[in-house]
This record gives structure tokens, C-alpha cells and sequence, in this order.
């Protein structure tokens, strides 16, 4: 469970979160959305502590991450993290890419880490790119390779960070279809996104936020056929037309 | 038809000049690297504020001609007794000279490796230490690798300015040989010779490392 709890954060004199309050069970999918500068990025940068936080507290299965004496190298093996941007290491092809975090952090023999990688590769569709460099990938490709990356770890949560959205339009769909593909493993999974469809199919719950204040948060359904706050309603009205 | 009267003895003679300035370059580029590592990393991961001191002394050793340094060293270890030999303070002065360009070299590197490849590293669970190794140190090789290929050629070169502390290198041999011989024009176009043969394989070692990486990308 990450429990999330008046969490207050600034980057200099800009506030860009105003006490968030959110709780994620296990097993739950949770799509965020809002306008850019909302703060839904930073939270989940927040939530495996590569940022500190203001004030208040992120609790994941009980352990505050922003507390002094919690081992961050060690909480953040179950959570996983996919970023916007593409962020393959160059250096190391798609095999090596996956099993470098199992075999370094978990201490995995080559063949089990591989063994993993290999499974979750295939899970992604990447199979047959074992021993190909990222360079060679597309941006799709690249996205799913992150994906198998952070699930090599196997993490109980996983965060997605805008995901789709340095992608080219015919390659969104490939990566959304893996997330589906994740989500129906169970997965527990916290999606900022722009993709309001994929919001309305997948998750259980969706948060809108504005200004660094979460507006709303509602049953998928509901949020999209009912949002009650007028922000909400604006945003919505405004990606419909 | 062209006539010398250089003997294969005196080959041998700048052959012994060449080994003293390969070994002069080899200690000098390796104590630099090694040094140069070290301050690029603490320029990179320390603010720009913590670093100045470093900054600092680094600067002093790029800005004033080596020459100078060379000379004022072995003159201060003199008055201050230390009794170095001529080949130590030549060894030390050319590798604090060679890591005040190297440790730039290698902050920039390090700076080119971009914040979200960092981020992922560190969200994978990896420390501080095992994102330098895998992921920091193997890119930033990449970027670092040519210029670090034309700073060890440089100090290759500029290693000659320690026949000014009576050692006897490849210029100074030469040196030595047109006075003998007062075939300046020959012996200078042997000694160049020797240079590009010592200078060549590094530069292609760099270059072929260069075109084994880039296939990756």
C-alpha cells in the first residue's frame, strides 16, 4: 500500500504540491491527470524518493521513504519506475539493459538474470531484440524495454510517468497495450497520463490534479461520465472538443 | 644520391632519447588520468562553490606555460631539500599539468550523461557508487575518449620541455646529434619521424575504439 499524506513540496519559491493526499492499495491502478505543471510528475518522483519532499509523508508498506534512516537503494527495488523520456543505457544492449539492476542490486547469477530478462522481454514483445543496442530501437521499443527493465526488478508497484508521450501517435498504442497487458497481471500501478481512454478502460480510480491540489479522485466511470469539481469538468470538455 | 654520416649508433642514441620520453609520457599521463579521474568526479558531483579551491589550483596548472612550472618546481625542491632527481619533478610537474586538463575532460563527460539515464539507474535501486561504475563511467568513456586521446598526444609532445631539467629525451638527443653532426635538416626530420611513429599507433588505438562504439549506436 503507498499511503501519501499532506505531502507539500517546492522546487525553489514554486510550490508544486499543496498537501496530497492519496492512498494506492495493492492490486489497484490509479491514472492521474491534469494540465502540464499540475505537479502529478513529481509526485511519483517524489514517491521513490529521487526527490524530498516539503512536508508531510509517503509511506510505501509502512516504510516512510523520506525518513533519515530508510535505506532508499533497498525501498526502491519494489518500485518501479518508467519515465517520459527514453532513458536506455546506450551502453549495453537490450538483454544487458534488463539484467543489470537484478544481477548488480539483487546479486542474480547471470543466467538467473537473464533467465528473468528473458521472460519479461518476451512478455513486452521484445523477444527476438536481445542483443540488439537501444540505439537500434524505436521509441516504442525503447518504452517497452524500459518497461521490462523496472518489471525485472520485480517490484510490487510501478509508477508510469507519461510514458506515451514523447512517442510518436502509431507507437502509443503498442506501449498502452502493454500497460493493459500489466495491469491485468495485477499489477499495482500509478499512471500519469494523457491518454484518456486508456484512464477510463484500465484504472480503477482516477485523480485529477490542478495547481498542485488534487481536485478530484473518483471511480474511472464515474470521473469521466459524472466529474463533480469545475476544473475537472473544463479539462474534460476541453480534451473532448 | 643523399649522404649522412649519422651511424646506427646514434640511432640507437635517439632510440634511448625516445624511451626516456615514453617514459616521462607514460607516468605523467597515467598520474594525470588517475588525478584527472579523482577532480572531474569531484567537480561533476560537488557544486560549483565546494569545488573553487580545486578549481582554482587546476586553473593555475593550465594557465602558466609549463615551461615556467617545470623550471620554478625544480628550483623549490632544491631550496627545500628534497633532493628529487630531475626525472621525478619532470614525472609529478607534466602529471598535475596533464590531470588539470583531463579533470575538465572528465567533468564534462560526466555532465553529458544525461539527468533521466541517472534517475532510471538510481530508480532501478542501484547506489550511488554502482550507477558511476555501470551506467556514468562507461558512457561518459564515449564522449571523453577523443579528447583524452589528444591530451595524451599533446603531453607526449610538450614532454620535450623536460630536456630544460637536463634530461635527455627524444628533442634533446636530437639536440645533441646536429651538434655533433651539423646535419640539422636530416636529423630533425628523424627526430619528427620518431615522434609520428610513437604518436600514430595511440591515435589509431583511439580511433578504432571510437568506430567499435559507434556501430552500437
Amino acid at each position: 500500500m503507498i499511503e501519501i499524506k499532506d505531502v507539500y513540496k517546492s522546487f525553489g519559491t514554486l510550490e508544486v504540491l499543496k498537501g496530497i493526499n492519496l492512498t494506492v492499495e495493492k492490486g489497484e491502478v490509479v491514472s492521474v491527470i491534469g494540465g502540464s505543471g499540475s505537479g502529478k510528475s513529481t509526485l511519483l518522483t517524489c514517491i521513490n524518493g529521487l526527490e524530498p519532499i516539503n512536508s508531510g509523508s509517503i509511506l510505501v508498506d509502512g516504510v516512510e521513504v523520506h525518513a533519515k534512516t530508510t535505506d532508499l537503494n533497498k525501498l526502491r527495488r519494489k518500485i518501479g519506475i518508467v519515465f517520459q523520456q527514453f532513458n536506455a543505457f546506450p551502453h549495453l544492449t537490450v538483454l544487458e539493459n534488463v539484467t543489470l539492476a537484478p544481477r548488480k542490486v539483487l546479486g542474480m547469477s547471470k543466467p538467473e538474470a537473464e533467465a528473468i530478462a528473458e521472460k519479461q522481454l518476451a512478455h513486452v514483445g521484445l523477444g527476438d531484440k536481445l542483443a540488439v543496442y537501444p540505439g537500434r530501437l524505436s521509441g516504442g521499443q525503447q518504452q517497452r524495454m524500459a518497461i521490462a527493465r523496472a518489471l525485472a526488478m520485480s517490484p510490487e508497484y510501478v509508477l508510469f510517468d507519461e510514458v506515451t508521450s514523447a512517442l510518436d501517435p502509431q507507437l502509443v498504442g503498442e506501449v498502452l497495450d502493454t500497460l493493459k497487458l500489466l495491469a491485468d497481471d495485477g499489477m499495482t500501478m500509478i499512471c500519469v497520463t494523457h491518454e484518456m481512454t486508456f484512464a477510463r478502460d484500465v484504472s480503477d480510480r482516477v485523480a485529477f490534479f490542478h495547481k498542485g491540489i488534487m481536485a478530484e479522485i473518483a471511480p474511472s466511470k464515474e470521473f469521466f461520465n459524472a466529474p463533480q469539481h469545475p476544473e475537472t469538468q473544463k479539462f474534460l470538455s476541453n480534451i473532448r472538443s | 644520391m643523399f649522404e649522412t654520416s649519422m651511424t646506427l649508433s646514434d640511432l640507437m642514441f635517439l632510440a634511448k632519447g625516445a624511451g626516456m620520453t615514453i617514459a616521462v609520457t607514460f607516468f605523467a599521463v597515467t598520474g594525470g588520468t588517475v588525478m584527472g579521474l579523482l577532480f572531474g568526479v569531484i567537480r561533476a558531483q560537488i557544486s560549483p562553490w565546494a569545488a573553487l579551491p580545486l578549481t582554482f589550483v587546476l586553473d593555475v596548472f593550465r594557465s602558466v606555460p609549463l615551461l615556467i612550472q617545470l623550471v620554478l618546481a625544480n628550483a623549490f625542491q632544491a631550496i627545500a631539500g628534497l633532493n628529487l632527481p630531475p626525472f621525478a619533478t619532470s614525472c609529478i610537474i607534466l602529471a598535475l599539468y596533464t590531470s588539470a586538463y583531463c579533470t575538465e575532460i572528465v567533468r564534462g563527460a560526466i555532465d553529458a550523461v544525461p539527468m533521466v539515464t541517472r534517475r532510471a539507474a538510481r530508480s532501478l535501486g542501484l547506489s550511488w557508487g554502482q550507477d558511476m561504475t555501470y551506467v556514468v563511467f562507461p558512457m561518459a568513456l564515449r564522449v571523453a575518449l577523443p579528447s583524452w586521446i589528444g591530451l595524451t598526444l599533446g603531453v607526449l609532445k610538450d614532454s620535450a620541455l623536460v630536456l630544460w631539467l637536463g634530461l635527455i629525451e627524444l628533442l634533446r638527443s636530437g639536440q645533441i646529434l646536429v651538434t655533433r653532426l651539423q646535419e640539422p635538416m636530416f636529423i630533425l626530420l628523424v627526430v619528427g619521424l620518431i615522434y609520428f611513429l610513437l604518436s600514430f599507433p595511440i591515435a589509431r588505438f583511439g580511433s578504432q575504439l571510437e568506430k567499435r562504439w559507434r556501430e552500437n549506436d
